[in-house]
C-alpha cells in the first residue's frame, strides 16, 4: 500500500466513468493517471498503447516476466510488447491488481456461463468503441490481454485460478506515471455473472495531473 | 494427471526435428493432431494458434485460464480463442503442467542473461530469442506485431507463491516427454523452441520432434469436451462455426 501526495483539486483532468461505459485519453510522458474505485470492488479493464506507434502496446506477459510476479502494485513497470516501460505504478491503496483475467466478451460469456448470456453487455464491446474513438486504425486486432485494476484473481501454488470478491474498497485508487506518451483505453466492466464487480458494477473516476 | 489416450497409430503426415531455435509455422486443419516430443529433456515450445481463415481470432491466454479455472495447461484442458471457441484440445500429456503466463524471451533478455553471440562469431549457434522467432514466422503469413499475443510454453513449469512471485521449475520435462494438440479449428500454428524466458540455466534450445497425424474427431464422450462445462459449451460454439463454414463435423 502506497498513498499519493497528489491533490485532485490541482488535477488537469477529472472524469467519472460509469459502469459499462468506455473511456479513452492520451496520457503524456510525465503525467500521472489515477484510477479511483469510487464505490469499491469494481474492475477497471485497461489497455495502453504507445501514442506514436500504437503497434507497440501493453503486454501482460512481458509485464509478468519482467517482474517475475503475477500481481501489479506500486513499483510495477507496465511493459510494452517491445520491452519498454509504458508507465510505472507509483501509488496503490488497493494492494494488488490482475493482468491474467483478460476482458469479458459476449462470446466468452456463452462459454463461461450459458448461451443465453450472449446478449449481455461486455468489456470487449466497450474496448472496440474506445479503440475506434482513440484512433481510426485501431480495432479488435489491437485488443490484447489487459489489466484489471482492482480485480482479485488469486493463483494458488498448485496452479488453480479463481475470480474472487475484491480486495478493493470504496475510494481506493491506483496511480501511475507515464514513461512515454500513451493512449489509454478503459472499459468499466459491466460483468454481472461473477464476483469481479461484486455483482454490482459501479462508477470509477479517472484523474490526470500534469 | 499425465495421460496418453489414443495416440495415433497411423504414420505421421509430417515429421520435423526442430534444432537450435527451431521455428515452424503451418496451417493444420481441424481433426489433425500435432505431437511435440522433448527429445533430450528441458525443452520449451512457445506456441500460438490463429484461426486460419481469419487470424484476428487467436489464442487467448486469459480466456483459456479463466474459462477453465486454471493457471496452467494440461490434459484434458483446451486452448481457447478470444471468440468463445476451442482452437485445440490437449489430448495427451506426459507432464500435466505447461506455462502460458510468462510469454517469450526477447533480444534484451537473452543478451542480459547470456551475453551477445552473433552469427558472425558463432554461425548458426548464434543467440536467438522467442519474440524474434515468432515475428519471423508470423511475417510469412502476413501477420506482425499487432498479432503477437501471450503464448503457451509447452514443457515448462512456472509456479506462483501466495504473493504471486513466480519460480521456474528446473528439470520438469524429461527426455521423451510429449504433448498432443488435436486441432478443433483449421488453425495457423506458429511455434519455436527458444528457451523459456524464466529458465535460469545457460543459453540452450533443446531439440524437439514435431509430428502431425490424422486423428479421430472428438465424440460426445471426449474427455476434453467433458473436462469442464465451459469446454462443453466452447465445443458447441466451435461446432456451430464449423457447420456454418461448410465442414462436416466428422472426418470419418
Amino acid at each position: 500500500m502506497t498513498e499519493s501526495t497528489l491533490d485532485p483539486a490541482g488535477a488537469a483532468y477529472r472524469k467519472v466513468v460509469e459502469a459499462g461505459d468506455h473511456w479513452t485519453h492520451m496520457i503524456r510522458r510525465g503525467q500521472v493517471l489515477r484510477i479511483v474505485d469510487l464505490e469499491g470492488n469494481q474492475s477497471a479493464d485497461t489497455l495502453f498503447y504507445d501514442a506514436h506507434d500504437p503497434s507497440e502496446r501493453y503486454s501482460a506477459s512481458d509485464t509478468i516476466r519482467h517482474q517475475a510476479a503475477l500481481y501489479l502494485t506500486t513499483g510495477t513497470r507496465l511493459m510494452s510488447t517491445d520491452g519498454n516501460a509504458l508507465l510505472t505504478i507509483i501509488a496503490d491503496t488497493c494492494g494488488r491488481h490482475d493482468t491474467l483475467g483478460g476482458a469479458c466478451s459476449r462470446e466468452s460469456n456463452t462459454t463461461r456461463y450459458a448461451a443465453d448470456r450472449e446478449s449481455m453487455h461486455a468489456c470487449r464491446e466497450s474496448f472496440i468503441c474506445a479503440a475506434h474513438e482513440a484512433r481510426p486504425e485501431l480495432g479488435k486486432r489491437d485488443l490484447t490481454c489487459n489489466i484489471n485494476f482492482f480485480m482479485n484473481v488469486p493463483v494458488t501454488p498448485d496452479g488453480r485460478l479463481t475470480f474472487e470478491d475484491g480486495v478493493s474498497g470504496p475510494g481506493r485508487y491506483v496511480e501511475m506515471r507515464a514513461e512515454r506518451d500513451v493512449i489509454c483505453l478503459i472499459s468499466n466492466c459491466p460483468q454481472l455473472n461473477n464476483p469481479c464487480n461484486a455483482y454490482n458494477p459501479t462508477p470509477i473516476e479517472v484523474v490526470i495531473w500534469d | 494427471m499425465p495421460a496418453h489416450p489414443g495416440s495415433p497409430a497411423a504414420p505421421p503426415l509430417l515429421t520435423r526435428r526442430l534444432d537450435r531455435a527451431g521455428m515452424w509455422s503451418g496451417v493444420v486443419s481441424r481433426g489433425k493432431t500435432l505431437r511435440l516430443t522433448d527429445l533430450e529433456g528441458g525443452a520449451n515450445v512457445g506456441l500460438l494458434l490463429y484461426n486460419a481463415d481469419l487470424p484476428v481470432e487467436r489464442y487467448n491466454m486469459p480466456d483459456t485460464l479463466k474459462g477453465q479455472h486454471t493457471f496452467h495447461l494440461r490434459h484434458p484442458l483446451c486452448l481457447h480463442s478470444d471468440m468463445g471457441r476451442v482452437l485445440a484440445s490437449i489430448t495427451a500429456d506426459s507432464l500435466g503442467w505447461h506455462d502460458t503466463a510468462c510469454g517469450c524471451s526477447d533480444a534484451a533478455l537473452v543478451a542480459e542473461k547470456n551475453g551477445i553471440r552473433t552469427y558472425q562469431a558463432a554461425r548458426n549457434d548464434f543467440h536467438r530469442n522467442g519474440r524474434e522467432c515468432f515475428l519471423i514466422e508470423l511475417a510469412k503469413w502476413g501477420l506482425g506485431r499487432r498479432d503477437l499475443v501471450p503464448n503457451a510454453n509447452f514443457f515448462s513449469k512456472v509456479v506462483a507463491d501466495e504473493a504471486g512471485r513466480l519460480s521456474f521449475v528446473p528439470g520438469h520435462s524429461r527426455p521423451g516427454s510429449l504433448v498432443e494438440l488435436r486441432l478443433e479449428m483449421d488453425s495457423l500454428v506458429v511455434l519455436n523452441t527458444c528457451q523459456h524466458p524464466l529458465d535460469p540455466g545457460p543459453y540452450r534450445s533443446a531439440p524437439v520432434l514435431l509430428e502431425v497425424f490424422a486423428s479421430r474427431p472428438p465424440g460426445p464422450d471426449d474427455p476434453c469436451r467433458l473436462s469442464r462445462p465451459e469446454n462443453t459449451r466452447a465445443f458447441i460454439n466451435t461446432e456451430n462455426y464449423t457447420l456454418l463454414r461448410g465442414h462436416r463435423l466428422s472426418h470419418d
